[in-house]
């Protein structure tokens, strides 16, 4: 397989973002009142109990928030869904069909390209919040933890990222697709672990999500940074991380060959 | 002011008719913003079982305030929220140029033309979230704070449409404009926390004055529920904050509106 086109891809993926650079320094700037919100609670909560939550204390809740908006802009596409889902309706699929060329390859060097400006953009008000809070940063000891952490951080990008292809995908069939999209991500948003730590919930509750997909794309990589997991708790949680992912990827390519079967190459 | 109404009047009956022709997505809307505050209520429970109270607020009084947080964002969003959302690519289209020409107030012509029939019904489930929570709190609240509820959740949508407004005009100097779209959900995130949680900084004073954010749905809630607030004083805020984020957006949207060239068509 050639790669250097797939990188060229890449490359002018970080051209079309640059010309953008207002959308996303505003929308990294807005980001932040969220988390303004998370740390301001936990804190009213923590002064309100004089205790620990499920082990977490004040210090480890605001790194937890810190390490979410950035796995967050990492992993969370923001607008390939869209993008893909116009290609299909406006009938753009026919020049990727007619060339020797990949389109999930296309569109993950695409979103690869994003995902890496985009934390760029968002690293230095970022950078300045963690320097802010320094005295509440913890890191792994181990050098084993962190390689672990990254595999499960680059399994839960290639999840949120083949869930928003398959998503798209339905543009093959449905003519507005964002009603299916806004359902999905209210999921995503309250049980990846966006708002709350997910072992804070009751046990049960918790229990039940670890078979969902929705922790592994998000929260599993953190909670290993902070050493929450182990042994054989992780390596159960890196199979089933490693199992949607091979479900998700699946998906991905079968909605596209479908797709393409009952493509009718609206106003190409 | 009659003839507004009588356009008003025509817009809502066309837009009510283009609902119902697409039924399915309607409900799947519906189904969307129930999720959404289905979600929070498990918020507010997972946080109590680790305390008693947030602040001065006690879990109901919170459950009061996410409904009434969502009877506000869903009354703003039926009647505005398309609307404005879609004022970015107006601007960008050139099509802004056809709604300038109209015999009518520019801003009015923007904000009026789409009706959300399904945001409406949400705002009913936020009434019921309210009532429930009230009988949960034991209190019956008398007519004089229900009438200042009415009209402090009023007063919450002037200023949900007035930050909205303020953002998409952003658009007439930056093309690309999502990010100002996600900025009106980042902002009113915070809406729905109890104000107590904010201290006394800085970060209270920006967003209870400048962009009030953090008093549209407390103060209501606290209006409702809580007999012994000082009433009058809440009030006069929310009005003051509303009075300057709808002068200030208004002033914005003209001073933007002359720098408006138009799409190259």
């Amino acid at each position: 397989m050639n790669l250097s086109k797939y990188a060229k891809v890449f490359d002018i993926g970080l051209q079309n973002t640059f010309v953008y650079r207002w959308n996303f320094l505003l929308r990294s700037l807005f980001g932040l009142v969220p988390l303004a919100g998370s740390v301001m609670i936990w804190r009213a909560i923590f002064h309100e109990r004089g205790a620990n939550v499920a082990g977490y204390d004040y210090h480890a809740m605001v790194w937890y928030f810190l390490l979410t908006v950035l796995v967050d802009n990492l992993v969370t596409p923001t607008e390939d869904e869209w993008q893909i889902a116009a290609d299909i309706r406006d009938g753009q699929m026919n020049a990727f069909l007619v060339k020797p060329f990949d389109y999930l390859g296309y569109r993950l060097s695409l979103y690869a390209s994003y995902r890496l400006l985009y934390t760029l953009c968002t690293l230095l008000p970022l950078a300045a919040l963690v320097w802010y809070f320094r005295s509440f940063v913890t890191v792994p000891a181990s050098l084993g933890t962190w390689a672990l952490a990254f595999a499960s951080l680059a399994m839960a990008g290639l999840i949120q990222f083949f869930v928003a292809y398959s998503l798209a995908m339905l543009a093959f069939w449905i003519l507005e697709i964002s009603t299916v999209v806004f359902i999905l991500y209210s999921f995503e948003y309250f049980l990846s672990g966006q708002i709350f730590p997910l072992d804070i919930m009751p046990g049960w509750m918790h229990g039940a999500l670890q078979v969902l997909p929705f922790t592994y794309e998000l929260f599993f990589p953190i909670s290993i940074f902070l050493g929450r997991v182990h042994g054989a708790e992780l390596a159960r949680g890196l199979c089933i991380q490693a199992t949607w992912l091979l479900i998700a990827w699946l998906v991905a390519r079968t909605l596209f060959r479908r797709g393409v079967r009952h493509y009718q190459a609206v106003g190409g | 002011m009659k003839r507004y109404l009588e356009i008003y009047g025509i817009m809502l009956r066309n837009s009510v008719i283009r609902e119902m022709s697409f039924k399915a997505n309607f409900l799947l809307w519906m189904a969307v913003e129930l999720l959404w505050f289905l979600g929070q209520i498990i918020f507010i429970e997972v946080l109590f079982q680790y305390v008693d109270r947030i602040g001065d607020w006690t879990k109901w009084e919170v459950v009061l305030l996410v409904g009434t947080h969502q009877l506000i964002g869903q009354i703003f969003q039926a009647f505005f929220y398309v609307n404005v959302a879609n004022i970015p690519e107006l601007v960008r289209t050139g099509k802004l140029d056809f709604m300038l020409l109209l015999p009518m107030d520019s801003q009015f012509a923007v904000s009026t033309r789409q009706f959300g029939m399904d945001n409406l019904i949400n705002a009913l489930v936020g009434v019921g979230i309210v009532i429930f929570a009230l009988a949960r709190m034991h209190v019956s609240p008398g007519v004089g704070q229900v009438l200042m509820y009415l009209v402090a959740v009023g007063l919450g949508v002037a200023v949900h449409y007035s930050i909205m407004l303020a953002l998409v005009t952003l658009s007439f100097w930056i093309v690309r404009a999502q990010g100002l779209v996600f900025g009106y959900y980042n902002l009113f995130n915070i809406a729905r926390y109890p104000d107590s949680i904010f201290g006394k900084g800085v970060f209270r004073f920006v967003f209870s004055w400048i962009i009030p954010v953090i008093v549209v749905a407390n103060i209501p809630a606290r209006l409702l529920g809580r007999a012994l607030d000082p009433a009058p004083e809440l009030l006069a805020h929310l009005a003051g904050a509303a009075v300057l984020a709808v002068a200030l957006s208004r002033a914005f949207w003209h001073f933007a509106l002359r720098r408006y060239s138009s799409a190259s068509s």
